[in-house]
């Protein structure tokens, strides 16, 4: 039974990887998760500084998922480089860095700190809803989203990924926008923006006012989002939002991803990416399916 | 002392100890590495609330190799909960955070201070100093005071009400400055944070070394979201900005170390 799939060049292992900002760098979860049956670990969200992220509360419960308004608080690319990076060049899974920045050089600042690392690839965070400057505003004009790809792409050695915002009007204008200027591949859904209101206290919940939701109920909307963008653009999509079982990714392989992040279900289940693992295989064994990549985009 | 796991817990007895507020014993493996102020998180069992629920570990039974969780209904989580009966199994991330420092403060004058829902971590604390000079100022908002009994095994007990109607009226800062034979080398403390601002406060002004649990809103409880981060003086070691990770570095700290 075959479960390897590639992108763009690089072997993984299997098609489950952590969908950043949920996973740490790995190194929180390792006493509780063999990171070396994961086919990546992809981290939290770095910059060429450290950034303090927003005030608390950061995270909130709404029914069937979570807020979150982190801010992308980090310690910079330097530390992360030294600390983090050594740590997952221990295990044997791939390692795919988050990138995030406030503007163009930032993120360059950044991807070029990183280009001599054992990264195998960059996830290029242009979505995040959750801080003021940079991230999101690259994320939801497709014009915005084809130069900062078309930069970043000319200065990286390692293949990219775009993150995609699903709180845009047509993600596949912004697929597209990144397939055209070179982008790799493409990874979404990034949470879609919310809120709360503490309803005793009239007041918001998350010190940030909104928040971006993750969890089960958002999956029917990040697998519709996939299924438009694989019929949009040939460049490998990488799904992700909600998932929390074997069945859910197959879900996202079947609507056009070549492999899935497990967030939120981290936070429920520490073992959740062992449990998705566990159940692709279990579904096709059960179905007799002797390669992942046969169900991919199969609907 | 560092077990981390997901437990199967198994429950040993559940009772409402006062109102809202119950003392739910469980039988997992992590009980017998469990320290003082550590917590643990409990996840419900129905998906649409997802989270674990951070709940102090309020005391430990080694022999029998339990733990006590004494919370506050506050919402569906916790809800949930208290419809744990003998013989149900409830699932647990054990053991969370660092706990207070008990083994440095031996031969002192120990104050522990709790408030409310904090005063259940204290319990803990003062078994585990027993023996020790340990003072406990334990503050209620009436005369209904819950766990007070049982920190009469272990230290001297000093109550606060808000009304009045046991101890002195006010807060546990109020009962500390009506007992002028205590003078403590070291504070340390659970409760709302008004409180533990408060004690940060009096600790600072009179050199007393304090230490003091924070809450927060969590995810993970394991360091990796950063969602239940606290303000700090200096750069935090892990974080290399003014923030600290209140389920990993915490939720006990050294007073001075926050910005609270």
């Amino acid at each position: 039974m075959n479960t390897k799939v590639t992108i763009a060049g690089v072997e993984f292992k299997n098609p489950v990887m952590s969908a950043s900002g949920t996973f740490g760098s790995g190194m929180e979860y390792a006493s509780l998760v063999d990171l070396n049956k994961l086919g990546a670990v992809v981290t939290k969200g770095v910059s060429n500084i450290p950034w303090e992220g927003n005030p608390t509360p950061r995270v909130a419960e709404v029914y069937g998922g979570m807020l979150n308004a982190i801010g992308l608080q980090n310690p910079g690319v330097d530390v992360f480089i030294e600390r983090d990076l050594s740590f997952l060049s221990k295990y044997d899974t791939n390692v795919i860095v988050n990138v995030c920045g406030k503007s163009v050089e930032d993120y360059i600042e950044a991807v070029e700190r990183l280009n001599d690392t054992n990264a195998d690839m960059f996830e290029i965070n242009v979505s995040c809803p959750n801080v003021k400057e940079g991230a999101i505003a690259f994320g939801q004009k497709a014009d915005a989203l084809f130069n900062i790809t078309d930069k970043i792409k000319k200065v990286s050695k390692k293949p990219i990924i775009m993150k995609l915002s699903p709180n845009v009007t047509d993600i596949t204008e912004m697929a597209k926008a990144a397939e055209a200027a070179g982008s790799d591949a493409i990874s979404l859904i990034n949470t879609i923006t919310g809120m709360k209101i503490d309803i005793e206290r009239r007041k918001f919940v998350l010190a940030n006012k909104t928040g971006g939701m993750s969890g089960p109920a958002i999956k029917p909307v990040a697998v519709r989002m996939v299924y438009q963008c694989a019929n949009a653009v040939k460049i490998p999509i990488i799904g992700m939002g909600g998932i929390m079982t074997g069945e859910d990714a197959v879900e996202f392989l079947m609507a056009g991803a070549t492999a899935v992040a497990v967030g939120a279900a981290n936070f429920i289940n520490p073992s959740a990416m062992i449990d998705v693992i566990d159940g692709i295989d279990n579904y096709m064994r059960k179905h007799n399916v002797s390669d992942i990549n046969e169900i991919i985009a199969c609907v | 002392m560092f077990y981390r796991n997901v437990d199967e817990g198994k429950v040993i007895s559940q009772e409402e100890i006062s109102d809202g507020i119950f003392s739910l014993w469980i039988k997992n493996e992590g009980a017998n590495e469990a320290g003082a102020g550590q917590f643990v998180g409990v996840y419900p069992k129905d998906k649409s609330t997802l989270l674990m629920r951070p709940i102090s570990i309020c005391e430990t039974d080694k022999e029998a190799g339990s733990m006590r969780l004494v919370y506050r209904v506050a919402g569906k989580g916790t809800k949930e909960f208290s419809s744990l009966k003998k013989d149900d199994t409830v699932k647990i991330l054990a053991n969370l955070g660092n706990g207070f420092p008990v083994d440095e403060v031996k031969g002192k004058c120990i104050v522990l201070m709790g408030g409310g829902i904090g005063i259940p971590p204290m319990l803990g604390t003062a078994k585990a100093l027993f023996g020790e000079d340990v003072h406990s100022y334990l503050g209620y908002r009436n005369n209904d005071t819950f766990l007070s009994d049982e920190f009469l095994k272990y230290s001297k007990v000093y109550l606060a009400s808000e009304d009045g109607s046991v101890g002195v009226k006010g807060n546990v800062l109020d009962a500390l400055r009506a007992s002028i034979n205590v003078k403590p080398d070291v504070i340390m403390a659970c409760g709302p944070m008004p409180m533990l601002r408060a004690i940060k406060k009096y600790a600072e002004e009179n050199n007393i070394k304090a230490y003091i649990s924070l809450e927060e809103r969590m995810a993970c409880g394991v360091g990796a979201c950063l969602g239940c981060v606290c303000k700090t003086v200096k750069k935090d070691d892990h974080s290399h900005v003014n923030n600290t990770r209140i389920c990993t570095e915490g939720p006990v700290f050294d007073a001075t170390e926050v910005d609270i």
